[in-house]
């Protein structure tokens, strides 16, 4: 279907603008709202409501959704739609996930506008389908093959599932990569009040077209209109005859497969077009830093409990803040350097054997003291869990 | 007269010339098969602006590369997922796949299976060399019983894949098989194929010298072409001595390779049958549909 984004058909079929959603819904209310036009996908816990929701709500708002045959094709599909022009999107959990390594990295190599919900369930292989994890943090960073870098944001909440699944679309579209929106179980199957932005009230990003002269045109190299190291989008179907290849390829597209300063070249563009971003992109939320001693980084439904424990200490007292990292990658190196000079200790609660607390102890540099705090099982820290790794402090 | 065919005088409309030469080998097939598609879109007056050349990995998959068009190079098996979503984003485009036997039924064989069973809107040409050629000759699901692949040294001891007959059962709208010996029926398939609303597949049996032949007392290419008319035979002459011949005459048929159409039905694409869902979800909206 050719898609034109409408607001008023979106909100029709949104309904009421103050709503009790689960948190997979809220993924589709995002993407809804955002201009998503094609979404492919495939059922999995604990995902498949983001799929039955948008198999519900997709064709009402005149967009195509598509059941895949599995995640590998779900994914293919997305990038293909991407470049037939639409917004797209598909949503998984940890075993699809895996399976769209392949395809993530081609989306990365081709400069791909798409946005992956992960719903995280416990792993590795079949693991706990019904129970949350954030055993995928590192996947998404590193899961597929070669250099590259990943741009993945984590909810804490319903309403975030819908926020950073704009988000999510926005930065793929500025970016021309593929964005992970990394829910995890706890979140997606939770169900809390979500506020329907209106209109006026929500950022929308859109890729840049090609415009200029067709032989002119380099699809493949910094912008040709702006001060920008992403290149203008020539869609198919508009007359510039772009050949996109996962292969090493010149700034004209073509393979070029044997010389290392092509490579080099390539990677270093579409890593840095992201990296040289870094100020713009980081978002952290932070809680009692200004004379915080003790701090908790995390993320996702992890920082709930850190929130509670963090408030526990407070009313003793205490002085222990948090900083929530709500954009994972690319990872916020600047805020954890800044809060290492400032802090004794920082401690890192995630629902994995610890992979968030790699990054941060490498930007500690040794300035203080770093303590992982995991848990596994599909079960999230309790409170008091968390506030043990306070005492006496 | 009859308008000469030659590669020049296409060449400057169809080519991309900034990505000559190309990779392939000498007696390869591929691009026999890319001179039938370019006389037949010539034919049909195509627009190249809106029409999309997909492909996975292999020497086949190189194609798209080729042609002074947009072309999606994908990854290995994939592209007509790929391709699913290019035609779902915008359906006025004409999307050409091109892939090989071991991209499409080996490594792709779950996405050929299910755009045929939707009827996705596309034309694949499959150029089957019974071998993993750009890898060095590995054993494909194609490859003939006894043949010898670098991974089946000994003789290939697998039943080989009837692509057409999978493509037939699956109610693909358009299935056809030919071999680049063919001069002129392949055009007129490859038109029929785009031209085709819904799934359309035709396979073309080409030669690898290289990585097949050599391996298979076929390196020689004029032994090559042979081997493709000695074991090939039309389904219409097939489907007659099947019918009237004698025992001796069914006994040497029954094991060739059948060539022509298989299959020409009009069954609704899966994008034809999406547009009046959105257009019956439009109606019901102010009947106050349940979210």
């Amino acid at each position: 279907m050719k898609y034109k984004r409408d607001p008023e058909l979106i909100r029709d079929v949104l309904g009421k603008k103050i709503q009790f959603i689960l948190g997979d819904m809220a993924c589709v209310y995002g993407g809804l709202l955002a201009g998503c036009s094609f979404f492919g996908g495939y059922p999995i816990t604990p995902a498949s409501e983001v799929t039955e929701g948008m198999a519900r709500m997709l064709p009402r708002v005149k967009g195509t959704y598509m059941q895949m045959e599995d995640e590998i094709g779900s994914i293919a599909s997305v990038i293909g739609a991407s470049w037939g022009g639409a917004k797209s999107m598909t949503a998984t959990s940890g075993p699809g996930f895996s399976l769209m390594m392949e395809n993530y990295g081609f989306a990365v190599m081709t400069e791909t506008p798409c946005v992956i919900v992960n719903v995280q369930r416990t792993g590795p292989s079949t693991g706990q389908p019904t129970l949350g994890a954030q055993g995928d943090m590192m996947q998404a960073k590193w899961g597929t093959h070669g250099d590259f870098e990943a741009i993945a944001l984590a909810p804490s909440n319903v309403q975030e599932c819908m926020d950073f699944t704009i988000d999510a679309f926005n930065l793929a579209e500025k970016y021309r990569n593929p964005v992970c929106v990394m829910a995890d179980g706890e979140i997606g199957h939770l169900r809390e009040r979500v506020v329907v932005p209106d209109e006026k009230d929500i950022k929308i990003v859109d890729r840049v077209p090609a415009t200029i002269d067709k032989k002119k045109f380099i699809p493949f190299t910094n912008s040709q209109t702006r001060n920008s190291k992403v290149p203008d989008f020539p869609t198919f179907g508009t007359g510039y005859h772009t050949y996109v290849t996962g292969l090493t390829h010149n700034e004209r597209g073509f393979p070029a497969t044997d010389k290392q300063p092509d490579h080099e070249k390539l990677v270093k563009r579409i890593t840095s077009k992201i990296t040289d971003d870094i100020d713009k992109i980081t978002n952290v939320e932070k809680l009692y830093l200004d004379d915080a001693k003790t701090v908790f980084v995390t993320y996702g439904a992890s920082a709930r409990p850190a929130e509670s424990a963090m408030e526990m200490a407070r009313a003793k007292g205490k002085k222990v803040g948090m900083l929530r990292l709500k954009l994972v990658w690319p990872f916020p190196y600047k805020e954890i350097q800044k809060l290492a000079s400032n802090v004794d200790e920082i401690i890192v609660p995630e629902m994995n054997l610890g992979q968030i607390v790699h990054p941060v102890r490498e930007y500690v540099e040794g300035q203080c003291k770093v303590v992982s705090a995991p848990k596994i099982g599909g079960e999230m820290h309790l409170p008091h869990e968390l506030y043990k790794y306070l005492e006496g402090k | 007269m009859p308008e000469v065919r030659t590669a020049d005088k296409l060449k400057k409309k169809y080519l991309r010339e900034e990505m000559w030469p190309t990779i392939f080998c000498n007696g390869c097939g591929n691009g026999v098969v890319l001179d039938y598609a370019f006389w037949a879109i010539e034919e049909l007056d195509l627009d190249m602006d809106k029409t999309v050349f997909v492909s996975g990995i292999g020497c086949s998959s190189r194609l798209p590369g080729y042609i002074n068009a947009d072309g999606l190079h994908t990854t290995h098996g994939r592209s007509i997922a790929f391709a699913t979503g290019i035609k779902a984003a915008n359906p006025d485009l004409n999307i050409i796949i091109f892939t090989g036997d071991g991209d499409c039924t080996g490594i792709g064989g779950n996405h050929f299976i299910h755009a045929a069973r939707r009827n996705i809107d596309v034309t694949v040409i499959l150029i089957n060399n019974f071998t993993y050629g750009m890898t060095g000759g590995q054993l494909a699901p194609t490859a003939p019983l006894g043949s010898i692949a670098t991974t089946a040294p000994y003789g290939n001891i697998e039943h080989p894949f009837d692509i057409c007959e999978l493509a037939k059962a699956l109610g693909a709208n358009y299935v056809a098989r030919w071999s680049v010996t063919y001069p002129y029926q392949p055009i007129k398939s490859v038109k029929e194929a785009i031209q085709k609303k819904g799934f359309s597949m035709i396979e073309f049996l080409s030669p690898c010298p290289t990585a097949y032949g050599r391996r298979n007392k076929l390196g020689d290419i004029k032994k090559h072409w042979k081997w493709y008319d000695d074991n090939t035979i039309l389904i219409e002459e097939y489907n007659k001595i099947m019918e009237y011949g004698t025992d001796e005459e069914k006994e040497k048929i029954k094991n060739k390779i059948q060539l022509g159409v298989f299959q020409d039905i009009e069954k609704p694409g899966f994008f034809e049958q999406y547009e009046k869902l959105v257009e019956r979800l439009q109606t019901k909206k102010d009947k106050g549909m349940k979210k």
